[in-house]
């Protein structure tokens, strides 16, 4: 007893003269007592308060691995075969699908530009769902790249569109579509805020995204004037079944929490010669997608011969999307000479 | 080195040392602190799914505070810049509750980034590939970190030279003074710059918001110093004279009439156009299409804001007990209309006019109040150690360098 005493003042003078000065032992020992009691009652409320951390799957603890990938610009030929192979099984495991996981390198010579026909579109939103299916797009909760807006017509003002229109059928005769999605910038505002350099401009004009380096500030998403960008509030959900298979690493491979995803016009489809799923899909044929680089193109020509609208140009982002309109009767009408005060006197 | 490891030591042991009201204050702070650590790590398992932001308003409470705390950290400058530049000596002896003031502050702003933060495992991304100067964020990163470790030094210094009884050489602190009163406008200006550059926003994107930043940080910053020292002074033997805080009042009386001069050109500037981009001012003042979550805060604060300056401006306010009212209405009213007030509003209606309210979850405030409380705990702390420390109740020699006069000697018992 007296040794524990001693030893218990011993151990502790610092605490002793900090508590009582010229304590006793006696005094001393009950000190130590609630002390220790202090610091067990600390200990289990830190323990209690990070006990939710259990719940932790395990495939969401980063291995080391995965926290020292590389920033995809970054990863040499080898890196990028590891890290596939890795992902390739983590898809696996989680999905039981065996994914093709590519790479596809932008093409030479390629700017992909998108164009959008408002005389046509009937807001049938089979775009938003091909893109849903296509680009393994969280079901639950709800991502979609795509929003198409009812709008009232003798206006083009986002303000009084209908985002949540649901009448049986399309059109409504008393208003006009229009599709909003990633509008690709050439100089995007999402990109030149981004601390990480997590998103970039790829040669082609793809705006990308690191899915595994993005540190999910979500500042980019503030920065976008189009809300073209979706943020993974939680784990991703795609039904049994459902995963699209061809993916690649900065497109529709599925996403983990925490990070932002956008629209990436399918790089995965249209850097091997394919088109969009939104453009395939689409039963108008609204939608129109090529290399604008090429003077042959339908894009090109369009931009060449149609009348254009581009969606908030004053915000100058220069975007890859513009929106055009059918012309009826104006190029039919025979040419005249233009009103001048001469030809009046 | 050894000497400092005491010093270390010393305030280690000195934190936990006090009379029951003080256990008590610390106690209740680390128990909320620790219920907003669980609600973390529920955050961190579920996902920022736990918090009320959305695609649609994708910043909010966290990123609300961040922004008013930036204020208050930038506050100190307030009382250096008397103090250093002016040599008005009233407010010599508690320049230095500003400085810890900054620290603890800095510390609650990280704190609330990194709550934000989908991601914060790839915290070390920021220093693997750093987007400087072009992004903002980084800059803002530089700013906050650079402004923590000018004020740390400062104190630390000081502090530790009371520790050891020398001097302070003005040499090894006086020109971090200096830095630290430009940094500290800087940090301001920089995070109103993060909202300001972005051409999508028509809300934030106003040359206006800098300068209102730093007007309601210069009010809200030594407001919230006033309340603090008077506390100090009242549990602590340090010596605050009411010289002190009628100095702060007149800064406070300034800076009031200049913010809510700005936020007068910014209503007007606004409503009288009343274009296009006034959709969001609307919101955040009218309503907008039944959407008006925010108009009976934003009310709230205009009206303390207004009372405060009424206040402020009348001779009464030179009593303590209405500056002390005059304070606490301009620290809730700016932290309203500088937090929920100016970060919500920019997200509503979206950039493609769909209206999505924005509200809280029980859990995200939780979280903000663990962050407030842990950044009183740590501000109650730098008090509690610089206290003795500074008034030279605790000093190396008393404690190690005689071994006789330790046992007779106790700490400097507040």
């Amino acid at each position: 007893m007296h040794d524990f005493q001693e030893e218990a003042s011993d151990s502790n003078r610092s605490m002793k003269s900090a508590t009582g000065d010229g304590a006793g032992s006696e005094c001393s020992r009950r000190g130590f007592v609630v002390q220790a009691a202090a610091a067990l009652a600390g200990a289990s409320a830190l323990a209690a308060a990070l006990a939710p951390l259990r719940h932790f799957a395990s495939d969401d603890i980063p291995t080391i691995d995965e926290f020292l990938q590389k920033h995809y610009k970054e990863m040499t030929r080898e890196d990028k075969e590891r890290v596939f192979a890795r992902i390739h099984d983590a898809v696996q495991k989680r999905y039981g699908v065996a994914p093709k996981l590519l790479d596809p390198p932008p093409m030479d010579g390629v700017e992909f530009v998108y164009g959008l026909n408002l005389s046509r579109c009937i807001g049938c939103r089979k775009c938003v769902h091909a893109c849903v299916q296509e680009n393994n797009l969280s079901r639950s909760p709800e991502i979609q790249y795509i929003r198409v807006l009812e709008m009232e017509k003798g206006s083009i003002n986002l303000e009084t569109a209908n985002h949540h229109y649901d009448p049986p059928q399309v059109p409504n005769p008393e208003k006009y579509y229009m599709p909003v999605q990633c509008h690709q910038c050439a100089d995007p505002p999402c990109v030149k805020v981004c601390p990480v350099e997590a998103t970039w401009q790829e040669p082609d004009g793809i705006t990308v995204i690191d899915y595994d380096w993005c540190i999910g500030c979500r500042y980019c998403e503030a920065a976008c004037p189009y809300w073209a960008r979706r943020f993974n509030f939680t784990e991703p959900v795609l039904p049994d079944g459902e995963l699209q298979p061809n993916m690649a690493y900065l497109s529709n491979r599925p996403r983990p929490k925490g990070v932002m995803e956008k629209c990436t016009f399918c790089l995965h489809r249209t850097r091997v010669g394919r088109l969009p799923a939104c453009v395939e899909v689409c039963p108008t044929g609204s939608r129109k997608f090529g290399n604008v680089l090429d003077p042959e193109s339908e894009v090109a020509y369009i931009l060449k011969h149609k009348r254009i609208y581009i969606l908030k140009e004053d915000v100058g982002t220069i975007p890859r999307f513009f929106y055009y309109f059918d012309e009826r009767g104006s190029r039919y009408h025979e040419p005249i000479a233009p009103y001048t005060p001469e030809s009046d006197a | 080195m050894k000497k400092y490891a005491t010093f270390l030591w010393e305030c280690i042991r000195l934190s936990f040392v006090g009379d029951w009201r003080y256990h008590l204050w610390m106690t209740l702070l680390t128990l909320v602190a620790l219920l907003g650590l669980h609600a973390y790590c529920q955050q961190l398992v579920h996902g920022l799914i736990t918090t009320g932001m959305t695609d649609q308003v994708s910043w909010g409470l966290y990123i609300a505070n961040f922004t008013y705390l930036v204020g208050l950290a930038a506050a100190a400058a307030m009382l250096v810049i008397p103090v250093y530049i002016y040599r008005n000596m009233h407010l010599d002896d508690v320049v230095i509750f500003g400085e810890l003031l900054a620290v603890a502050v800095i510390v609650m702003c990280l704190l609330f980034v990194m709550a934000d933060l989908g991601r914060p495992d790839r915290f070390m991304h920021l220093v693997w590939r750093f987007n400087f100067p072009i992004s903002m964020l980084t800059w803002d990163v530089i700013a906050l970190n650079g402004y923590l470790l000018l004020n740390l030094h400062i104190c630390g210094y000081l502090i530790y030279c009371a520790y050891c009884r020398r001097k302070p050489s003005p040499v090894f602190y006086v020109p971090f003074v200096f830095v630290a009163i430009v940094w500290a406008i800087s940090i301001h200006t920089v995070t109103a710059f993060l909202y300001v550059g972005l051409g999508g926003r028509p809300f934030w994107n106003s040359a206006i918001i800098a300068p209102r930043f730093l007007a309601s940080a210069f009010a809200a910053g030594p407001a919230f110093i006033i309340l603090t020292l008077q506390i100090v002074r009242r549990y602590t033997r340090h010596h605050v004279g009411d010289d002190a805080l009628l100095t702060l009042r007149r800064i406070i009386q300034v800076a009031m009439i200049i913010n809510v001069f700005l936020l007068i050109c910014e209503v007007f500037t606004e409503f009288y156009t009343d274009s296009a981009h006034v959709a969001s001012a609307r919101y955040l003042y009218f309503g907008l299409s039944g959407a008006h979550a925010l108009v009976p805060w934003i009310w709230t604060a205009m009206a303390m804001n207004a009372l405060a300056t009424i206040l402020l401006v009348l001779p009464a306010s030179r009593g303590l007990s209405w500056l002390n009212l005059a304070c606490l209405l301009s620290i809730i009213g700016i932290w309203i209309e500088k937090g929920m007030g100016l970060i919500v509003p920019a997200f509503v209606p979206t950039r493609l006019g769909e209206i999505v309210e924005y509200f809280p979850t029980p859990h995200e405030i939780m979280i903000c109040l663990g962050i407030w409380a842990f950044g009183l705990l740590l501000y109650t702390i730098f008090v509690r150690i610089s206290v003795p420390v500074l008034a030279g109740d605790l000093t190396y020699d008393q404690r190690y360098g005689n071994l006789e006069s330790q046992a007779i000697q106790g700490p400097g018992q507040s």
